[in-house]
């Protein structure tokens, strides 16, 4: 399985660490909503099909990702920078790709 | 400042090495800069830290993600976003540094003891190296200058090509010695000099 890092190109999975499901929302930590912690932490939607999930290229530049993954065919069909909001993933040059 | 020792030393044997009958191909030195800086920019900072790195350096990065460029005594190249590797043959660039980054800007890190820098050359150094990392080596998706963040067997490694066919391999300093090693097998099917 390939993984095209925003930052680095397509690199191999065993250079990436899966961070967990990218749909959970973590409430307040003030929050003493034990619902939307509960559902924090056990709560997972095992979708057979298209999955958002985190994963850090932890063996690359080190950087938090966004990916689309299905679940199914293990194809990615998105991946972007975590922070900044979804921010777009094309930030290589063109001449840079293969 | 005190004398660096070489982590290599009891495997680094200077001579023509494996199957050279028809030839060197690879050429295997340890470049020991005086100085490898690491640089990070905050989020929003990056063009003041490459303006910086530029003030210092009197490099000028190029555009675009594991871009960088190599003037035979400093080096610089992007490895991940506004994270910047800077090595230098004279002692002294984190001093330099720590006057321009100032804290509002990001964060300077001295790695100078901390990483081996190892240079590959040759005809067969792109073959080689492919046998140890998983991207692509080949001149169209690896321009001269830029660098490389990926791993070998779990060890961190930086790669910036400084010719056509050569490269420079920053790796973590307790791990050298047997990269070294593994180099050296890697290399002996082409014949290799260690000079």
């Amino acid at each position: 399985m390939l993984i095209t890092c925003p930052y680095c190109g397509p690199r191999d999975v065993i250079e990436f660490t899966y961070q967990g499901d990218g749909n959970r929302e973590r409430p307040d930590p003030a929050s003493q909503n034990f619902e939307a912690w509960n559902a924090y932490v056990y709560d997972r939607l095992n979708p057979a099909g298209d999955h958002n999930e985190l994963w850090q290229h932890s063996g690359g530049c080190r950087a938090h990702l966004r990916v689309v993954r299905n679940t199914l065919t293990h194809e990615i069909s998105s991946v972007a920078f975590a922070r900044g909001n979804h921010a777009p993933a094309a930030r290589r040059k063109s001449e840079d790709k293969p | 400042m005190v004398e660096r020792l070489s982590p290599l030393e009891p495997e680094f044997h200077v001579g023509s090495h494996g199957n050279f009958e028809h030839g060197v191909e690879i050429l295997l030195t340890e470049t020991r800069p005086g100085s490898i800086v690491q640089l990070a920019a905050w989020p929003g900072e990056e063009k003041k830290l490459i303006a910086a790195i530029r003030a210092v350096t009197g490099l000028a990065l190029p555009d675009g993600a594991g871009g960088g460029l190599s003037e035979g005594v400093k080096a610089v190249f992007g490895f991940a976003p506004g994270k910047f590797t800077v090595s230098d043959e004279a002692e002294g660039l984190a001093h330099a540094f720590a006057k321009a980054v100032t804290p509002a800007i990001g964060t300077v890190t001295d790695l100078s003891h901390g990483r081996t820098a190892i240079r590959i050359a040759g005809p067969k150094a792109e073959w080689v190296l492919a046998k140890f990392f998983a991207i692509d080596f080949a001149l169209p998706a690896f321009p001269v200058g830029a660098g490389r963040s990926t791993v070998h067997h779990d060890v961190f490694a930086q790669i910036q090509r400084t010719g056509t066919d050569q490269f420079d391999i920053y790796v973590f300093r307790s791990f050298a010695r047997s990269f070294w090693k593994a180099l050296c097998h890697a290399s002996e099917e082409v014949g290799y000099e260690v000079q």
